[in-house]
C-alpha cells in the first residue's frame, strides 16, 4: 500500500479523499492556490503546498505544477477527484511516465471514453443500448423522414454545431420531420454557419439513471448499483438518489451488466459512472461514461456500504476486489442535497462572500438513519468565485425512500448556513414536493413544477398550526425573560398573558397557553391542541420543538413581536401578539414593495468601479450603465429598457449593498 | 336611601357619572375622526398608550382638564384631555412616564392646558427618575391661543433641557411635527419617526415655496427617510406605528431609569465564554479589503441581540446597544465597508452624541477599532472637520463609565486617538494580533519619511516592507503599555465580558466644573 498519496483537487472532494486516506494509515498531500490558503483540505492534510493564483487554469489543472508538487511531496500516487485533471488523459499518461500511481483507471479508458462519438461506437460494440440515431450527413427532407421513421417517433433533429436549444426540433411525426429538418438547417445556417444536422430519437419522460462500475486490475468488474439523478437544473444535479424509485430488478440487472460489459470493453480499473437516459418504459440508453469518481457516490456507499475511494486506492495500488457481484445487495434507501451558493430567490444566481454561520447537522449513524455531510468548508471561511458553487452534500440514509426523505427534511432544517446566499430553501422545497416524494420524476421536473422561478414554499395547514404552537410557546418564554429585567416596581410587575393571536402565511391563531414544568400545552379555537416541549432560549437561531411528539425544526431570528421563521423551504414572518396588539395590527396599512423598476439597484454587494452614463442621459436597451466590481470581477450592469436617467445615487468608488439605488430613470 | 349632600343622586348614578365622564374623554375627538386617523393608517393616541406600556398598566393624569380659551368660537368646544393623553404605566414592569397627542382633538394641537398636562409628567418624571417617552401627532399651536400656545412650548423646552441627562426622553414622531414644535423632540435624548406618515420640519412646504420657490413635498422635506438619512435629526424609523412602539418598548429594556440608576440588567441565555472561530478570519488578508464590523458586533453580543442607533446616517461608524452578561453596553464601532470607516464630519458628531448619552446614563461603552484616519477633502475642512471631530474626541476624554476598547485592524494617525484610547482614560484596551497602530499607513508613511527615493519602485517597496515589520502590528504600542493585552479573536467575547464585569464598582469623576465647553 501507498505511504502518502496527493490530493490533486480541492473543496469538499479533497476533504473526502484524505478522510479515507487518514482511515487507511495513508500520509496525504494537499495542494492549494493563493485563494485556498485557509481552505479546509489545506488543514487537513498532513501536507500541503501551494501552486498558484487562485483561477484553476494557473493552479489546480496544472499540470507541472502538480507534478512539482508530487516531486517535492514524495507522494508515490495521485487521486484526481473529480473535475479538474480528473478525466485529462494527459494527466494520467504523465503521472505513468514519471512513475506516479494513478489513482483512476488505466490513460486509454479516459481517452475512449473522453470522446463521445467513439464511446458511443465502443458502447454498441459492446452491447450497451445506445440511443438510436443517424449520425452521418442528411442530405434532404425526404431522407430526414426516411431515417425518422426508421427510428421511431418522436425524434430528435439537432444542429451537429448546436447549443442552447438553437437548431434543435422535436418530430411526432414524418410532416414534423420533414418541417423540422428544414428549419432546423436554415437556423443552424444562420446561427452557426454550419449547416449539418443529425437526427436521433427523442426520449420521452427522460431519466438520469447512472451505474456505479467498480473494476480491478485482474479482470474483475462489479455494479454498486444505480444512482438516480434526475433532479436537475440546467443540466445541473441537485438532488440524487440511490437506489432509483424507478427501476425494477430485471432492468437493473440489465443496466448493471452492460455497464459492466463496457467497462472491460475498454480496460476499465477503478470506480467508474455508465450514465443512461431512461425513458418512461423503462427503455434505457447509454448516454456516456464518467472515467472518475463522481460527485454524487455517497449515495452508492450508503446503500452498499463500499468506501469507493478506499476500493479506488487498493485497486491502483494492485489489489483484487474483495467482493463479487452476488455480495453487492441494496440496503435501504440513500439521499443526497447539493448545497450550492446560489441564491434561489435571485434565480439561482452565484452567491459569493463570507460563511458569517455554517453549522451542518451532527453526522450521524444508527441502525435506522444516517446522517453523512461531505463538506469543504467551514464557517468564518470564504466562498469565492473561482470555483465550483457547490459548498456542501448533505446525504442521509434510512431502510425506505420515505423515512431518508424524513430524515432529509429535518437535516436540512437544521442546516444553517448564512452571510451567503445559498439553495437550502429549495432543496427542502423539493423534499416536501408530493411529485418529488411519490418517485415519479423526470429530468425536466425543476423546469415544470418551478417554471417561474423559487419565491419559497408555503406551508400546509397542519404544519402551519404546528409553527404556530412552538412561536407561540417559545414567544411566551421570551416575554417572561423580558419581565425579569432589573428595576422593575416591586408588586406591580408585568404578568405574561396567556391568550396570543399568531399570524402566519397570512393566517391569524388564536391560541391559549397552558405552561407547567415541562412544556406548553397550545390550544387553538377549536378546541384541538398541541403540546409542545422544548430547550430553546432567546436568541438560539435554531429552534428544535417536539410538537405532538414530532420534531420540528425551525431557525429563528427575531423580528418585532415575533420571529422569523424558516423551514421546508419557507421563510415566514411569524407575528406573536396579544389579543389587543392583534386587534390593532389589523389596522396597519399594508405596504406595497416599493417599485423598483425605475431603479437601477446593485445585484450584488460590490464597488462601483465606474458610471457610465451621466443625469439626464437616454439610454437604450442593453447600453452599460454602471461597472460594479464584487471580489475582484467586474460586473456590467446594464439597461433593461430604454429610458431617461433622472439621478445618480451612487459614484466610483462607492461600495454598495445589495439592494442599494444606483440610478434611478425617468 | 338618598345621600343628604348628592342633589338627589344615589350613589350608583355618582359611580355612573364617573364613568360616563371617563367614556366622553375617551373617545376624544369622536368615531369619525377616529375613523379618519385609522385610515391615514395611524392608531389614537390612547391605542399607542395601549401598545407602549404593559397591559392594564396606564395610569392616567388629567383626563378631564380642558383648555381655558374664548376667542373665536373656542369657549363652545372644550373637549375633556384637552388632546393629549398623559400618564404613567410600566415597560416590562419598569416605570416610564408618556404623553401621547390626540391629532382627533383639534389635531392634537399645542394649547396652554395641553402643555401644562405634559410639564406636569416632565416633572413628576424627573422627581420620580423615570423615563418619558413622548407620542407626537400634532398640527403644531393652537392658533386661537396664540402666545398662550407659544409659551406652553417653552416650558416644554424648558423642561426638557432640565430633564437632559437625568432621564432618558425618547420622542416618537407619529404624525405632522412641524413649527416651533419641533424643537421639543429635537432636545430629547432620541426620536424615532413611522414611516409615510409622520414628518418633521421647522417651515412647510408652503412657506418654502413662498420664500424660496422651492418645490418639495413633506415627505422630502421631513418624512422618516430624509431624517434617518440625511439630516440625522431622526435615530430610526418604523415600518408603522405598532412596529414602532413594540421597538420602543425593546429600547427602553436597555436604558436606565434616570442617571440615579445603573443601568439594566436581565437575565440572558448565552454563553459568556462563547469562542467564536470564524472570527480569527474576519480580517481579510489583503488589507484594503473591507469587511463588516457588525458580525463581530452580533458575535460578542448576547444572543447577537444589537439595538442600532442612527443605522441609516454617516454609516461608516455603527452605534447602538448590545448586552454583555445581561447588562446594557453601548457599542461605537468603525464599519470598514462604508468610507473603509474612517472618521469624517458626520461619523464624528454621530458618535459624540451617542458616547455622551451612554456616560451621562452610566452605560459601559464598547469601542471597536479598525480606522484609516480622518477623511481629507476641502468638504470636510471647510465644513469644520476640525471642530466635529474634536467631539468625539472630548465626548470620549469626558466619559467616566467603564470603556473598553478593541482594535481589530488599523488604527492610524489623530484618529487612533480619539477613538477611545488608552491616553482618554480608556479602562482596558485590547488588540487583535492583526492590529496596525501607527501614525499613517506603510505606503504612505514611506512617500513622506523616503521622498528622494520615490523613483526608485524597489528601493520604495522595501522601505514600505520595512516599515510594516516594524509598525503593523501592534507590539510597538503594546510595548510602551498603550495596548493592555494582544487578545486572540476568537475570545473577544469573554475577554471583554470580563474587563466590564471588572469595572463594575468603577469610580471615577471629572473635576467640578459648572459645565464643559464642548466644541459644539
Amino acid at each position: 500500500m501507498f505511504k502518502k498519496i496527493l490530493i490533486a483537487n480541492r473543496g469538499e472532494i479533497a476533504c473526502r479523499v484524505i478522510k479515507t486516506a487518514r482511515k487507511m494509515g495513508i500520509k496525504t498531500v494537499a495542494v492549494y492556490s493563493d485563494a485556498d490558503r485557509n481552505a479546509l483540505h489545506v488543514s487537513m492534510a498532513d501536507e500541503a503546498i501551494h501552486i498558484g493564483p487562485p483561477p484553476a487554469n494557473q493552479s489546480y489543472i496544472v499540470i507541472d505544477k502538480i507534478m512539482e508538487a508530487i516531486k517535492q511531496s514524495g507522494a508515490e500516487a495521485v487521486h484526481p477527484g473529480y473535475g479538474f485533471l480528473s478525466e485529462r488523459m494527459d494527466f494520467a499518461a504523465a503521472l505513468e511516465a514519471a512513475g506516479v500511481v494513478f489513482i483512476g483507471p488505466p490513460s486509454p479508458a479516459i481517452e475512449a471514453m473522453g470522446d463521445k462519438i467513439t464511446s458511443k461506437k465502443l458502447a454498441q460494440e459492446a452491447g450497451v443500448s445506445t440511443v438510436p440515431g443517424y449520425m452521418g450527413l442528411i442530405a434532404d427532407a425526404d431522407e430526414a423522414v426516411k431515417i425518422s421513421d426508421q427510428i421511431g417517433y418522436p425524434v430528435m433533429i439537432k444542429a451537429s454545431a448546436g447549443g442552447g436549444g438553437k437548431g434543435m426540433r422535436i418530430a411526432w411525426n414524418a410532416e414534423e420531420a420533414r418541417e423540422g429538418f428544414q428549419s432546423s438547417k436554415n437556423e443552424a445556417a444562420n446561427s452557426f454557419g454550419d449547416d449539418r444536422i443529425f437526427i436521433e430519437k427523442f426520449v420521452t419522460q427522460p431519466r438520469h439513471i447512472e451505474i456505479q462500475v467498480l473494476a480491478d486490475k485482474h479482470g474483475n468488474c462489479v455494479y454498486l448499483h444505480e444512482r438516480e439523478c434526475s433532479i436537475q437544473r440546467r443540466n445541473q444535479k441537485v438532488i440524487e438518489e440511490a437506489p432509483s424509485p424507478f427501476l425494477d430488478e430485471a432492468t437493473r440487472k440489465a443496466m448493471g451488466e452492460q455497464a459492466c460489459a463496457l467497462a472491460k470493453a475498454v480496460g476499465y480499473a477503478s470506480a467508474g459512472t455508465v450514465e443512461f437516459i431512461v425513458d418512461g418504459q423503462k427503455n434505457f440508453y447509454f448516454l456516456e461514461m464518467n472515467t472518475r469518481l463522481q460527485v454524487e457516490h455517497p449515495v452508492t456507499e450508503l446503500i452498499t456500504g463500499i468506501d469507493l475511494v478506499e476500493q479506488m486506492i487498493r485497486v491502483a495500488a494492485g489489489e483484487k476486489l474483495p467482493f463479487q457481484q452476488s455480495d453487492l445487495k441494496i440496503n435501504g434507501w440513500a439521499m443526497e442535497s447539493r448545497l450550492y451558493a446560489e441564491d434561489p430567490y435571485r434565480n439561482f444566481l452565484p452567491s459569493i462572500g463570507r460563511l458569517t454561520r455554517y453549522r451542518p447537522p451532527v453526522e450521524a449513524v444508527t441502525p435506522t438513519s444516517v446522517v453523512r455531510n461531505d463538506t469543504g468548508v467551514f464557517e468564518g471561511g470564504e466562498i469565492s468565485m473561482y470555483y465550483d458553487p457547490m459548498i456542501a452534500k448533505l446525504c442521509t440514509w434510512a431502510p425506505t425512500r420515505e423515512a431518508a426523505i424524513e430524515e432529509m427534511r429535518i437535516a436540512l432544517d437544521t442546516f444553517e448556513v448564512e452571510g451567503i446566499g445559498h439553495n437550502l430553501p429549495f432543496v427542502g422545497a423539493v423534499m416536501d414536493h408530493p411529485r418529488f416524494v411519490s418517485g415519479d420524476i423526470t429530468t425536466a421536473f425543476i423546469a415544470e413544477e418551478y417554471p417561474d422561478g423559487f419565491q419559497g414554499a408555503t406551508l400546509d395547514e397542519p404544519t402551519l398550526r404546528r409553527v404556530a404552537a412552538a412561536a407561540a410557546a417559545m414567544n411566551r418564554v421570551a416575554e417572561i425573560r423580558r419581565a425579569r429585567i432589573s428595576g422593575t416596581m416591586d408588586n406591580h410587575e408585568r404578568k405574561v398573558g396567556d391568550d396570543w393571536v399568531v399570524s402566519l402565511q397570512g393566517e391569524d391563531f388564536h391560541v391559549g397557553i397552558a405552561a407547567d414544568r415541562e412544556g406548553s400545552t397550545v390550544t387553538f379555537c377549536d378546541g384541538s391542541s398541541l403540546r409542545c416541549t422544548s430547550d430553546w432560549t432567546p436568541g438560539q437561531p435554531l429552534a428544535r420543538v417536539m410538537v405532538d411528539g414530532k420534531p420540528l425544526v425551525m431557525k429563528v431570528g427575531k423580528i418585532p413581536m415575533g420571529f422569523r421563521v424558516r423551514l421546508r423551504g419557507a421563510d415566514l414572518k411569524v407575528h406573536v401578539r396579544t389579543p389587543r396588539q392583534a386587534e390593532l395590527a389589523v389596522l396597519m396599512p399594508e405596504k406595497l414593495p416599493p417599485d423598483t423598476s425605475r431603479f437601477l439597484l446593485c445585484p450584488m454587494p460590490g464597488l462601483v468601479v465606474k458610471i457610465n452614463v451621466e443625469e439626464g442621459d437616454e439610454v437604450q436597451e442593453g447600453q452599460a450603465l454602471a461597472t460594479v466590481e464584487a471580489m475582484k470581477m467586474e460586473n456590467i450592469l446594464r439597461a433593461e429598457r430604454k429610458g431617461v436617467v433622472k439621478r445618480i445615487a451612487a459614484a466610483a468608488g462607492s461600495s454598495l449593498r445589495v439592494d442599494d439605488i444606483i440610478m434611478e430613470f425617468e | 336611601m338618598v345621600p343628604a349632600n348628592s342633589g338627589g343622586k344615589t350613589m350608583k348614578d355618582i359611580l355612573q357619572e364617573l364613568e360616563d365622564r371617563r367614556a366622553i374623554a375617551r373617545a376624544g375627538g369622536g368615531q369619525r375622526r377616529v375613523e379618519a386617523q385609522h385610515k391615514r393608517g395611524k392608531l389614537t393616541a390612547r391605542e399607542r398608550i395601549d401598545l407602549l406600556l404593559d397591559e392594564g398598566s396606564f395610569e392616567e393624569f388629567d383626563m378631564f382638564v380642558r383648555h381655558r380659551c374664548t376667542d373665536f368660537g373656542m369657549e363652545d368646544d372644550r373637549p375633556a384631555g384637552d388632546g393629549v393623553v398623559t400618564g404613567w404605566g410600566t415597560i416590562n414592569g419598569r416605570m416610564v412616564y408618556v404623553f401621547s397627542q390626540d391629532f382627533t382633538v383639534f389635531g392634537g394641537s399645542l394649547s396652554e392646558t395641553h402643555a401644562q398636562k405634559i410639564c406636569k409628567i416632565m416633572d413628576m418624571a424627573m422627581q420620580n427618575g423615570a423615563p418619558v417617552i413622548g407620542l407626537n401627532d400634532s398640527g403644531g399651536a393652537r392658533i386661537q391661543e396664540g402666545v398662550a400656545s407659544l409659551a406652553g412650548y417653552a416650558d416644554v423646552f424648558q423642561r426638557n433641557i432640565m430633564a437632559s441627562g437625568v432621564i432618558p426622553q425618547i420622542s416618537v414622531i407619529m404624525g405632522p411635527c412641524a413649527g416651533g414644535a419641533v424643537y421639543s423632540p429635537a432636545m430629547t435624548d432620541f426620536i424615532f419617526m413611522v414611516r409615510d406618515t409622520s414628518y418633521m420640519f421647522v417651515t412647510g412646504p408652503d412657506v418654502v415655496k413662498t420664500v424660496t420657490n422651492e418645490v418639495v413635498t413633506a415627505e422630502e422635506l421631513g418624512g422618516a427617510s430624509t431624517h434617518t438619512k440625511k439630516s440625522s435629526v431622526a435615530d430610526g424609523a418604523f415600518e408603522n406605528d405598532v412596529e414602532a412602539l413594540a421597538e420602543i418598548r425593546r429600547l427602553v429594556d436597555f436604558l436606565p431609569l434616570s442617571n440615579r440608576t445603573p443601568a439594566p440588567v436581565r437575565p440572558f441565555f448565552d454563553d459568556v465564554a462563547r469562542v467564536e472561530d470564524s472570527l480569527d478570519t474576519l480580517i481579510p488578508d489583503n488589507p484594503n479589503q473591507p469587511y463588516d464590523m457588525k458580525e463581530l458586533i452580533l458575535k460578542i453580543a448576547d444572543e447577537g441581540d444589537f439595538y442600532e442607533i442612527q443605522k441609516d446616517y454617516a454609516a461608516n461608524i455603527i452605534t447602538g446597544f448590545i448586552r454583555l452578561e445581561g447588562q446594557s453596553v453601548g457599542v461605537v464601532a468603525n464599519q470598514p465597508m462604508v468610507l473603509a470607516g474612517c472618521l469624517d464630519i458626520d461619523s464624528s458628531r454621530k458618535a459624540a452624541r451617542f458616547v455622551r448619552f451612554c456616560d451621562a446614563f452610566n452605560i459601559p461603552i464598547l469601542t471597536l477599532v479598525d480606522v484609516p484616519g480622518f477623511l481629507p477633502g476641502t468638504g470636510q475642512e471647510y465644513g469644520g472637520v476640525i471642530k466635529h471631530g474634536a467631539k468625539l474626541l472630548f465626548a470620549y476624554g469626558e466619559a467616566t463609565v467603564p470603556k473598553v476598547t478593541v482594535i481589530t485592524r488599523k488604527a492610524y494617525g489623530g484618529a487612533y486617538d480619539v477613538m477611545s484610547s488608552k491616553h482618554l482614560r480608556g479602562d482596558f484596551n485590547y488588540a487583535w494580533p492583526t492590529a496596525e497602530i501607527a501614525v499613517m499607513g506603510a505606503k504612505g508613511a514611506t512617500e513622506i519619511l523616503y521622498r528622494a527615493e520615490l523613483a526608485d519602485k524597489e528601493k520604495i517597496a522595501a522601505r514600505t516592507k520595512e516599515y510594516e515589520d516594524r509598525f503593523a502590528n501592534p507590539f510597538v504600542a503594546a510595548e510602551r503599555g498603550f495596548i493592555d493585552e494582544v487578545i486572540m479573536p476568537h475570545s473577544t467575547r469573554r475577554r471583554v465580558s470580563r474587563a466590564f464585569a471588572s469595572l463594575r464598582n468603577k469610580k471615577l469623576s471629572n473635576p467640578w466644573k459648572k459645565h464643559d465647553n464642548i466644541p459644539l
